[in-house]
């Protein structure tokens, strides 16, 4: 049988030590009414070149963004991931190793986490990062949850153009414990309004929570909106794409406390939405309210440099009820392809990366403002991604246009005052001039057969 | 300190630390370039307003430098394919890498989360044939893939139950019992669900008190979390009768499905009587730990609790996939999507390859394994409640403390020098100097023989030199570390050379 060496000799030996007749006679703690008395109704063993021919004619029955061209974004980007991110990943030591438990032979986990951390304080500007989270909604939730533990109070204040779907895990994990969830309204322009704002925060809210750009794609007026929070005496909780941090005013720079976000683009597969990488980061005054594990660096005791899990009298395993997140596993191995990533890109690549982006998603912005009937409804500033609104129904074209092998974008009808028209479009650093031009040309076609 | 010691000194293999990342490279090397724009440049630059000081402050270094420092580190670390990883409770076996092949398959890897579902036949497909497999292995009705870990599984089968209780309007529900063998993420999640945790005290046998029980259940009672065998590795054989007696005060049975790889094919969590499960899909279903996540830990429940799952399901008419958004229903979401798909994937491939039968030998042969070591090592090292244990066994190190003066650190640090990772220590809590062991199926009696050679020769030490355990490892990279110093001036980001020593 796969997997396992026994021999038939190795268990007989091995029952004789234990002094019983048969393997079964192990379970004899199990009562009868809890066994099954056919076994699993399961099909039966395949072979290694059976399973492979099963789930890879499975996965030919998909069509995915290296097949298709993709314009969808909404958290999750086709972004490229370098070779050498695979080569490194998929390397026996980080791939099979536990949680670094045992400091003296995880040395090489450790000091991922320790590169990825610093790599996140880089990004956000805030000194203390954590070793991830499970991806942006629910880093988004803790962060919420250290604000709201930070400054004792009970109510938080999301921005109307919240990713809707990291809403709906805040309000499942929030509703639960007791916390006030209000929504600060978007102006005509799309973004949070700054004085709507103000008039929601009280002596009750804790946090403000800023998604950068936000899920129109709009870069929000950050200062304004961490003014009015301050002032509050409320903590910012920034959600933020990392890749528009190569570019766009870092959270610290606004005075968030918590920083949060997806960093999927960062050499992990869209992988339909799963295993992510959720990043979260914080002030140094709430270092010690950080969910999850955090590396540190130290010395061994002949004094050499090395790295420790550290501050875990946080954490669920020590703290039991009295911990402030359940946390335990994170997403370990997509953080190394992060870290990887990051290092392959450099100072230099990081920039090129965000010019990349922008440049791309201007030129599609640029060739949809040409087609008549085809509105921009919003024109503020955007990194790469934003909203389209056509004269007929956004499902519609996104149907002609799969046709073309394009996927067009995500609708947003009932969204944040959008309407069936309106589109949600991104654009990244894998796009050429010719896919997004085909992308104007499918909408002309469409528009007017 | 390791950034000085790059210098031209001769140095044994692996003997060297490593440089940090941050204080390598050098300004203008890169290793990556962007594809060529061959389109219009539009001009709408950024307002200034919006725009970062300074550009992040990261290293520039080549693509061979890249992956040398990375190699190097990875040189560091124990790993399965490297030796033994006998962490109890952790389930540390082989990760077939075939299961690495079909994740990466372009087919899966490349979908998008907001694609149609007429892209996604086959993944919804997969999907769908990996909820059947896990709830014919438990005994439930419906499965939700989207916790993406076991303590995220744990805390989403809370929401389901106190939704539960809430929807027949019995929000008095709140209190939820746990056993004091139990991980700490149990009481951890039910806090986070605006619940309470009241704890049980084991039995003199390490199982449930059925008096204990009895006297703690009632109509505040939501449910009880059960890790069934529990964390000493023994069934809980009243179970059938800890199910009457909860369901009996109204409330529900949920099950930490840690520890189902002792139980595949032998038991199923709802003849038990349980309502809830959470499987972790990185150990009992082989997919790699890499290093900390990402896990997978699916819940499966009753029936009666389907409707309490995360949108959308997953549902077949006709061999046509879709996915039903449950409109108009008050669905609970614990991730942004359908959770960790592509770990999902690896665990249905495993399924596939070993099938019925075969997963009942998984459990069979890793309760041999277990059994087998635990016997062989009578003699060197206590077991506490022999009687009975399944995949794994705890030993207590309470004799060589006093015997020899070492802790049960102490001799797990000096296993690192063998070349075996250490078990996992001082858990669970109600054993003292707890050593629990779990050594998996995928051992070989070879393996297990030497494992009781390297336990016979640390006892030998333990006896002649007990210095040379509490000083160990001797032979890792690095000796033990300063924990405290590490707590007491968190340095958690590379700022500059270590000014730590």
């Amino acid at each position: 049988m796969p997997y396992t060496p026994h021999t038939a000799e190795d268990i007989r030996e091995m029952l004789d030590v234990l002094g019983l007749e048969t393997v079964d006679d192990l379970f004899r703690s199990l009562p009868a009414a809890v066994r099954p008395p056919a076994g699993l109704d399961l099909p039966p063993s395949l072979s290694e070149e059976e399973v492979w021919r099963v789930m890879s004619n499975l996965a030919a029955l998909n069509a995915g963004q290296d097949e298709l061209v993709s314009f969808l974004g909404g958290g999750v980007y086709d972004a490229a991931i370098p070779a050498a991110v695979d080569a490194v990943v998929s390397r026996s030591e980080f791939l099979t190793a536990y949680t670094p438990y045992q400091p003296e032979v995880s040395q090489g986990t450790l000091q991922v986490i320790y590169e990825w951390q610093t790599f996140v304080t880089r990004l956000t500007g805030l000194p203390v990062a954590n070793a991830s989270m499970y991806d942006g909604s629910t880093a988004l939730v803790e962060g919420v949850r250290m604000a709201l533990g930070r400054t004792g109070r009970d109510a938080v204040v999301l921005p109307a153009a919240l990713n809707p779907r990291h809403r709906r895990v805040l309000e499942t994990n929030l509703a639960s414990e007791g916390v006030t969830i209000l929504t600060a309204p978007a102006a005509a322009a799309g973004t949070t309004d700054p004085a709507a704002l103000r008039a929601l925060l009280d002596g009750r809210v804790g946090a403000v929570v800023i998604q950068n750009p936000n899920h129109l794609g709009l870069i929000e007026p950050v200062d304004a909106l961490a003014a009015a929070a301050r002032d509050a005496g409320a903590l910012v909780v920034a959600s933020v794409n990392p890749v528009s941090l190569s570019l766009l005013k870092t959270p610290a720079e606004y005075g968030a406390a918590v920083a949060t976000g997806e960093a999927q683009p960062f050499g992990v597969p869209c992988g339909w939405g799963g295993p992510l990488l959720g990043f979260l980061s914080c002030s140094d005054e709430l270092k010690r309210l950080i969910p999850g594990r955090v590396v540190g660096r130290t010395v061994d005791h002949d004094g050499r440099e090395g790295y420790v899990l550290t501050l875990q009298t946080r954490e669920q395993h020590i703290r039991r009820e009295k911990a402030t997140s359940n946390i335990c596993s994170n997403q370990g191995l997509n953080m190394a392809r992060g870290t990887v990533y990051l290092a392959l890109l450099g100072a230099e690549g990081l920039r090129e990366l965000g010019e990349a982006n922008r440049v791309r998603c201007e030129a599609l912005r640029a060739i949809l403002r040409g087609i008549a009937g085809v509105e921009l409804p919003f024109d503020g500033p955007v990194f790469n991604e934003f909203v389209v609104r056509l004269p007929r129904p956004a499902r519609e074209f996104r149907a002609f246009a799969r046709e073309q092998g394009l996927l067009a974008g995500i609708p947003l009808d009932g969204f944040a005052g959008c309407g069936p028209g309106d589109l949600l479009v991104a654009v990244t650093e894998r796009r050429t001039a010719d896919e997004i031009e085909r992308y104007g040309s499918a909408l002309r076609d469409f528009l007017e057969p | 300190m390791s950034h000085e010691r790059q210098g031209a000194t001769p140095a044994r293999w692996g003997a060297d630390l490593q440089t940090s990342l941050f204080a390598k490279g050098r300004a203008g090397r890169r290793a990556t370039t962007m594809p060529a724009w061959r389109g219009d440049d539009v001009d709408t630059a950024l307002p200034a307003g919006a725009l970062r000081a300074a550009p992040a402050d990261l290293p520039s270094l080549s693509e061979l430098e890249v992956l040398r420092h990375y190699t190097l580190l990875s040189n560091l670390n124990h790993h399965i394919e490297r030796g033994l990883y006998p962490l109890g409770s952790c389930t540390m076996k082989y990760n077939p890498r075939l299961n690495e092949k079909v994740a990466a398959l372009s087919g899966f890897a490349s979908l998008h989360p907001e694609q149609d579902e007429a892209d996604l036949q086959g993944l919804l497909c997969a999907l769908k044939l990996l909820q059947d497999a896990l709830c014919e292995i438990t005994g439930f009705a419906a499965c939700s893939l989207q916790p993406a870990a076991g303590a995220h599984g744990e805390y989403l089968g809370m929401q389901v139950i106190r939704a539960r209780h809430l929807d027949r309007g019995e929000s008095g529900r709140t209190e939820v019992l746990i056993p004091d063998s139990a991980h700490g993420t149990n009481p951890a999640s039910v806090v986070l669900t605006g619940m309470k945790p009241r704890t049980l005290k084991s039995g003199p046998d390490g199982r449930l008190d059925l008096d204990a029980l009895r006297a703690a259940v009632g109509p505040q009672t939501a449910g009880i979390m059960i890790t069934n065998p529990n964390t000493l590795g023994l069934f809980e054989s009243d179970i059938v009768e800890v199910a009457r007696i909860v369901h009996a005060a109204g409330g529900l049975l949920y099950m930490d499905g840690a520890n189902l790889n002792a139980i595949l094919g032998k038991a199923k969590p709802a003849l038990m009587g349980f309502d809830v499960v959470h499987l972790n899909l990185h150990k009992t279903f082989s997919t790699p730990h890499g290093g900390g996540g990402p896990g997978a830990g699916p819940i499966c429940v009753t029936e009666e609790l389907a409707r309490f799952l995360p949108a959308p399901v997953i549902r077949e008419d006709g061999g046509v996939y879709r996915l039903d958004a449950c409109a108009g229903e008050c669905r609970p979401s614990v991730h942004a999507y359908l959770g960790n798909t592509g770990v999902c994937l690896r665990a249905l491939t495993y399924i596939l390859r070993l099938g019925g039968d075969g997963l009942t030998r998984v459990s069979e042969r890793a309760v041999l394994n277990a059994n087998y070591l635990r016997k062989r090592l009578e003699g060197l090292l206590t077991v506490e409640h022999a009687d009975g244990t399944l995949h794994e066994f705890i030993a207590t190190g309470a004799d060589w403390k006093e015997r020899f003066g070492v802790r049960t650190l102490d001799v797990a640090k000096r296993m690192l020098d063998y070349g075996i990772h250490a078990p996992t220590i001082y858990f669970p809590l109600i054993v003292d100097e707890a050593i629990m062991i779990e050594p998996t199926e995928t051992e070989s009696k070879e393996t297990l023989d030497r494992f009781v050679e390297v336990v016979a020769a640390i006892r030998a030490e333990a006896e002649r030199d007990p210095d040379l355990l509490r000083s160990a490892p001797h032979t890792t990279p690095v000796s033990r570390l300063d924990e405290a110093a590490a707590a007491r001036r968190p340095d958690l980001s590379w700022l500059g050379p270590c000014n730590c020593g």
